[in-house]
């Protein structure tokens, strides 16, 4: 079974970011980048799902400027089989993301699709469920447990109130949550080891889908500063002030 | 930022930051208090790939030739804020390259491929209870006697001395000098051979440091590393990256207690205001980054021309004297600037205090190191 997983270069989740000063954006100069963490999970699920001999070739695939190889390259350490960079330098939306890798989707075939339930810089949590809208496959998104069983997998979702289990038939949509796996990190043999590994690299012309963006960034702020917490005298006080200021209880 | 690392070095990095962060950082505090660390690290660490650096491929290795791979992953293991730990993890980094360049066959490969898997424990014997930088005149005795060495004298300040399988040990062979040193490789197990107790020090805390004694110990003759007589030019060419891991583990001691001095002025309030808010403190700060970030280029300056195949003698003891001296005045300085808190051994920069000592000794000290500059210089 061909497992296809889409990565993301997103700022490195333990850099505090900075909002530009003309407040356009966030300051990407000089900053420390990684493979989102929800994919790191997605590329894990991935490499177990090869262990167990449920996968036989994993495809990892990223969509960005040509700095994005080296989160493909970590994915190949991690134990992806091969790469495919969709290279672009333009901003690339989550419509406009499950398009390209739809594209994707129909030359390569695979059973199964897992992707991030979203990226930690824009926190869209779209192209997952894009993605199988587009390609008309079954969707189970924020999974803590994913088992494949024969043509069906069953996945087990996070969702408000508790879990909920989905039968799929494949191929599917697979988004991770926090809780599926905890992601390996690459052995110094390994790393070596994905430098051998192929990398195609092709572009959204070639897979003929337009990229142009349809929604338009206004303004990015910082948060609020946090304001310094108090502490209160005893349980009665705290539960005066949940009640009568927080308005919580 | 820097021009010396390429893909594959950052990918090492975050592969030793990941360790760090996994396995070492929730417990140091606990095994500098302990005395030591657990030996399942060694195993952890070769899984990892992180001890096979420089070492041939054929022996398990990650292959030879990459400097930068070997000052990247030695950078994030200092990260753990233990130099002791680093030093004992990375004890087989001088006593294990005499071994895989000049032990015979069948000695290396049963020997050399178990300790980059981390499963055995490699150690270097030089210094011994008489002398230590005057290596020329050690005192331990192996005489020839059939087809074994019978070993008699004493080592000490061994690090991973307590633990180690294999010892890769300086013994006298010949006549007086370097001219009668040899190389011996002797097992833990090997009959007249003992170890002293762990021995308590200054810092380092987290390694295992040892006496050990050989009173007729009889060592196969075949455990001869390279050939008799031929010892000291063996362990002078093991010294020169011996002493270039001690100048990053200077800088990155330094480094990591920059940080942390940052990090503690930008917070802590005196007379109204944060600390970094005083001019003192400000241009303290800046002095301590400037010598560490100096201390760090002229290293990997040093690295860099050992990468070309250079032999920079001269250059790698100026960088191992000019970083330990970063690394005792930022230190002071860090302790001086956490105040009381800085004495305290919850802070961080306490460690580091007391772990900065022991790099302007070990590998060389700093007059030895003077002495070699002066020769290089022609004085």
């Amino acid at each position: 079974m061909k497992v296809l997983v889409a990565v993301k270069r997103v700022i490195d989740y333990n850099v505090k970011v900075r909002v530009k000063p003309d407040n356009s954006g966030v300051d990407l100069a000089n900053v420390k980048m990684a493979m989102n963490p929800f994919c790191e999970i997605a590329v894990e699920e991935a490499v177990r799902l090869k262990e167990k001999g449920v996968a036989t070739e994993i495809v990892v695939v990223s969509i960005g400027p040509k700095a994005c190889q080296e989160q493909i390259r970590t994915a190949l350490a991690l134990g992806a089989d091969r790469g495919i960079h969709i290279e672009t330098d333009a901003e690339v939306q989550s419509l406009e993301a499950a398009k390209l890798l739809k594209a994707v989707v129909d030359k390569e075939e695979p059973k199964l699709v897992i992707l991030g339930k979203q990226s930690i810089d824009t926190d869209n949590n779209q192209t997952g469920q894009m993605l199988a809208a587009l390609a008309g496959m079954g969707q189970g998104t924020f999974a803590s447990e994913v088992v494949v069983d024969g043509d069906k997998v069953n996945v087990t979702r996070e969702v408000d109130g508790g879990l909920m289990t989905v039968a799929l038939n494949l191929p599917a949509v697979v988004t991770t949550d926090l809780r599926l796996n905890e992601p390996r990190y690459a052995s110094l043999p390994n790393i070596m080891k994905a430098k051998k590994k192929p990398l195609d690299t092709t572009t959204p012309a070639d897979l003929g889908v337009d990229v142009a963006v349809r929604l338009t960034t206004l303004k990015v702020e910082a948060p609020a500063t946090r304001q310094a917490g108090i502490k209160v005298a005893d349980v009665a006080e705290l539960v005066d002030k949940l009640k009568n200021e927080a308005k919580v209880i | 930022m820097s021009v010396y690392f390429n893909e594959t070095h950052n990918q090492a990095r975050e592969t030793a930051r990941q360790f760090v962060t996994r396995h070492i950082l929730p417990h140091i505090n606990d095994w500098e208090e302990a005395g030591e660390f657990p030996r399942s690290l060694y195993l952890q660490a070769g899984e990892a790939g992180l001890l096979g650096i420089g070492f041939p491929e054929a022996l398990g290795g990650m292959g030879e030739g990459d400097i930068f791979l070997k000052v990247v992953v030695s950078e994030e293991l200092m990260r753990s804020t233990s130099g002791g730990l680093v030093a004992s993890l990375g004890s087989l980094d001088i006593g294990l390259p005499p071994v895989a360049k000049w032990a015979k066959p069948h000695i290396k490969e049963s020997i050399v491929p178990a300790v980059l898997r981390g499963e055995k424990i490699s150690a270097l014997a030089i210094t011994e209870p008489g002398g230590g930088s005057d290596v020329a005149n050690l005192r331990t005795r192996a005489v020839r006697d059939g087809d074994h060495y019978v070993v008699n004298g004493s080592k000490t300040f061994i690090t991973s001395g307590h633990r180690a399988d294999h010892y890769t040990v300086a013994v006298r062979t010949g006549g007086e000098g370097h001219a009668g040193i040899s190389l011996l490789l002797i097992d833990r197990d090997t009959p007249g051979f003992t170890r002293g107790k762990n021995l308590k020090k200054m810092g380092w805390w987290a390694s295992d440091t040892a006496e050990l004694f050989f009173d007729n110990c009889r060592v196969p003759a075949d455990r001869l590393i390279g050939a008799e007589n031929a010892g000291f030019i063996a362990i002078m060419s093991n010294f020169l990256q011996e002493r270039l891991m001690l100048a990053i583990m200077a800088y990155t001691t330094a480094e990591i207690a920059l940080e942390a001095s940052l990090e503690y002025a930008r917070n802590r309030e005196a007379f109204g205001r944060t600390i970094d808010r005083f001019q003192v403190t400000r241009h303290k700060l800046v002095d301590m980054a400037t010598q560490v970030d100096i201390a760090k280029e002229y290293t990997y300056r040093c690295a860099a021309l050992m990468q070309a195949g250079k032999n920079p003698i001269k250059q790698v003891a100026m960088a191992k004297n000019f970083s330990v001296e970063v690394c005792e005045m930022v230190t002071r300085e860090a302790v001086q600037i956490f105040g009381g808190m800085g004495y305290m051994r919850e802070s961080v920069v306490e460690r580091l205090y007391r772990d900065a000592k022991i790099l302007s000794i070990g590998g060389g000290t700093t007059e030895i190191m003077k002495e070699l500059i002066a020769k290089q210089m022609k004085l």
